[in-house]
């Protein structure tokens, strides 16, 4: 288990280590994104915009450009080019808002998931089933943003159900906390929803063959128990898989379009931004800042999944 | 003494695409307390069904299942999931053939045994923990206290049997079905599972009903046999007169598939020639006579479940007495 951990925080740093060289060099090779001339104005003289080069450090040799940007952003001193403010700070003011986005949503997601999953498995071919395939394809389908644009639409400005988005920290006033994130919530979980109740319903289906599943019948159990204890609870590894990629992707400025939509003022919120003004220190912060929860997240669920099937053992094949 | 449990004109069919398969076609059987009964008979012949049926395990949604299942007089065919969970496990239990999908791989077994004796019984965790331990011991399990902690992958085949077994113990039930339980193992083991089971019979006076395709495995334990043949009862007679007195041609070219230490060494196995009938649309008459080196004109008709060598020795074959005891 130690060694198991060991190991996976060394290839953690390794997958951020790539990913920042990539973000680095495709930033570099994006045509019109030299800084220095988009700070510098659009009728600049070639003099201020070498000056300017020369303050941000843009005139020495990449990899010593790549070292400094590391070197700030693990100090906490990488300041946006655009925008001279504190990225870390920033990132770090976004942090509320989107872990109460996601892992409200994401509670709400695996619950409705699992719900549905488990009725359609259930009645599997009956109505429910075929009414809830329906509505996950549906679910599946619909675009965030659309969404959120309808939602907003009809439940805010038309029936005014609902707050216009923006966040009111919990810390404020839980119940506006709440209401305001009802709608982002929602339609952030809908395509998980959706895929996840598939997923669930179509392991169970599989697991119901099972000859233990048989056993715990012919052991004199009722139907809910069995269904709970041995149907349920198997089917849920691969979704326990799914669910860690994707929690760690939406912590990690996946709910970029819901947190703009909604002008929840997030980390994905301020991810969007910096990719409009192509500023280059935001973006590598938030995409390691990103790609730190996935790999994190990853990694518990290797070690859920050790709790979860006794069978696989962490110290010798772990699934990589 | 009546018999524990009574089955009578038992049939499963399932309809498919292609047609109506008659996985068992009225099959009718006693079981009486303390007795062995073996069924015995080829892959796909309708043995396990009609094991499964017996405590509505069969569950296919297009399934369908007429006759009649008496458990101590009380008819348990075509009872619901709920009503049928006092029958389950409480009063007959069952074995499966391949311990490791039979038992569920994600929970200890002990907790797999406890779980049993929680939807039954109203004790508390500690003696239902107990109670698994010592079960674990009765069926020959070294070191139960610590092996009640683990999970199946860690127990080996043999072992993960005996486990079953013991599960199957829990509630005392007076009836144990055992589909195939010795398939699955290697034959010293088979060996040692099958003497658990004789024990068992002996020692608490459990009625078992035993499916096999392993005539070795029914010389060894049964005291009646049951020889199915395409969803049939093609033979019904006492373990003797199976070995000694078969009836049926299909039971004759069992036992002559059969290695024998008691025949010389240079004597071949006879095969049956052919394969089972498919069960979508079987012979009409005998449904073994396309296979029969015995076949004559009265084969064209199905004949009757009925003694025609005197007793209770049962059996579905036009030919007369006299020429069965000539080949018996």
């Amino acid at each position: 288990m130690g060694r198991f951990v060991a190991r996976r925080l060394l290839g953690m740093t390794g997958v951020l280590f790539a990913i920042s060289v990539i973000v680095f060099l495709i930033f570099n090779v994006i045509p019109n994104s030299d800084p220095a001339a988009r700070i510098a104005g659009k009728n600049a003289d070639p003099a201020l915009i070498a000056r300017v080069t020369a303050d941000l450090g843009l005139d020495k040799p990449l990899p010593v450009q790549y070292l400094t940007m590391m070197k700030q952003i693990f100090t906490g001193e990488l300041t946006s080019y655009a925008k001279d403010r504190n990225v870390v700070e920033q990132i770090w003011e976004g942090l509320p808002a989107t872990f109460s986005l996601c892992i409200g949503a994401a509670v709400l997601w695996m619950a409705l998931a699992i719900l549905f999953g488990y009725l359609s498995a259930v009645h599997a071919g009956k109505f429910t089933d075929r009414a809830l395939t329906i509505l996950s394809l549906v679910g599946i389908s619909m675009p965030v943003f659309w969404l959120a644009a309808m939602l907003l639409y009809y439940l805010t400005f038309k029936v005014e159900l609902f707050p216009t988005g923006s966040y009111v920290p919990f810390t404020e006033s839980p119940g506006e906390w709440a209401y305001h994130l009802i709608l982002p919530w929602f339609t952030l979980a809908v395509l998980f929803v959706g895929i996840y109740s598939r997923v669930l319903r179509s392991n169970m289906l599989d697991v119901m063959n099972e000859d233990y599943v048989r056993t715990a019948r012919a052991k004199g159990l009722s139907e809910r128990q069995v269904r709970m204890r041995h149907v349920l609870r198997n089917s849920m590894i691969p979704v326990i898989t799914l669910f860690g990629l994707d929690f760690g992707q939406v912590i990690g400025g996946g709910a970029i379009l819901t947190e703009t939509v909604y002008n929840l003022d997030g980390v994905g919120l301020y991810a969007g931004e910096a990719i409009r003004s192509l500023d280059l220190p935001p973006l590598m912060a938030v995409v390691m800042f990103g790609a730190f929860f996935i790999v994190l997240f990853n990694t518990i669920v290797d070690i859920l999944y050790a709790v979860l099937d006794p069978r696989i053992r962490l110290g010798e094949a772990a699934p990589a | 003494m009546s018999p524990i449990l009574t089955v009578d004109d038992l049939r499963v069919s399932f309809a498919t695409e292609d047609g109506v398969v008659k996985a068992v076609d009225g099959v009718s059987f006693d079981l009486s307390a303390g007795e062995v009964l073996a069924i015995v008979g080829e892959s796909g012949c309708g043995k396990s069904v009609t094991a499964q049926t017996l405590t509505g395990l069969t569950r296919a949604t297009n399934a369908r299942i007429t006759g009649s299942v008496k458990y101590r007089g009380k008819e348990i065919n075509g009872l619901d999931d709920n009503q049928l969970r006092d029958v389950r496990g409480e009063q007959i239990a069952m074995v499966f053939q391949d311990p490791m999908c039979a038992l569920n791989p994600v929970y200890r077994v002990g907790d797999q045994i406890t779980e049993m004796i929680h939807a039954h019984r109203d004790v508390s965790k500690k003696e239902a923990q107990a109670k698994a331990v010592e079960l674990l011991r009765s069926v020959g399990i070294p070191n139960p206290e610590r092996r009640v902690r683990l999970y199946p992958h860690e127990f080996s085949g043999g072992m993960r049997q005996r486990v079953m077994i013991a599960m199957a113990l829990a509630l005392e039930p007076d009836v144990l079905i055992a589909d195939e339980p010795t398939t699955a193992l290697d034959v010293t083991i088979q060996a040692q599972i099958l003497q658990l089971i004789d024990q068992l019979n002996r020692d608490r006076g459990l009625a078992v009903i035993i499916i096999t395709h392993d005539l070795g495995v029914v010389a060894e334990i049964a005291d009646r046999v049951l020889v199915m043949y395409a969803g049939q009862v093609v033979e019904n007679a006492t373990l003797d007169e199976i070995f000694y007195e078969p009836c049926h041609p299909y039971t004759w070219g069992l036992l002559g598939s059969l290695a024998r230490l008691d025949q010389p060494r240079t004597a071949r196995l006879t095969q049956i020639p052919g394969a089972p009938p498919s069960l979508l649309s079987p012979p009409s008459g005998c449904r073994f006579a396309p296979r029969c080196s015995h076949v004559f004109d009265e084969c064209t008709e199905l004949p009757p479940l009925e003694a025609r060598t005197g007793g209770v020795h049962l059996d579905r074959c036009w030919l007369d007495s006299e020429a069965k005891a000539h080949h018996g």
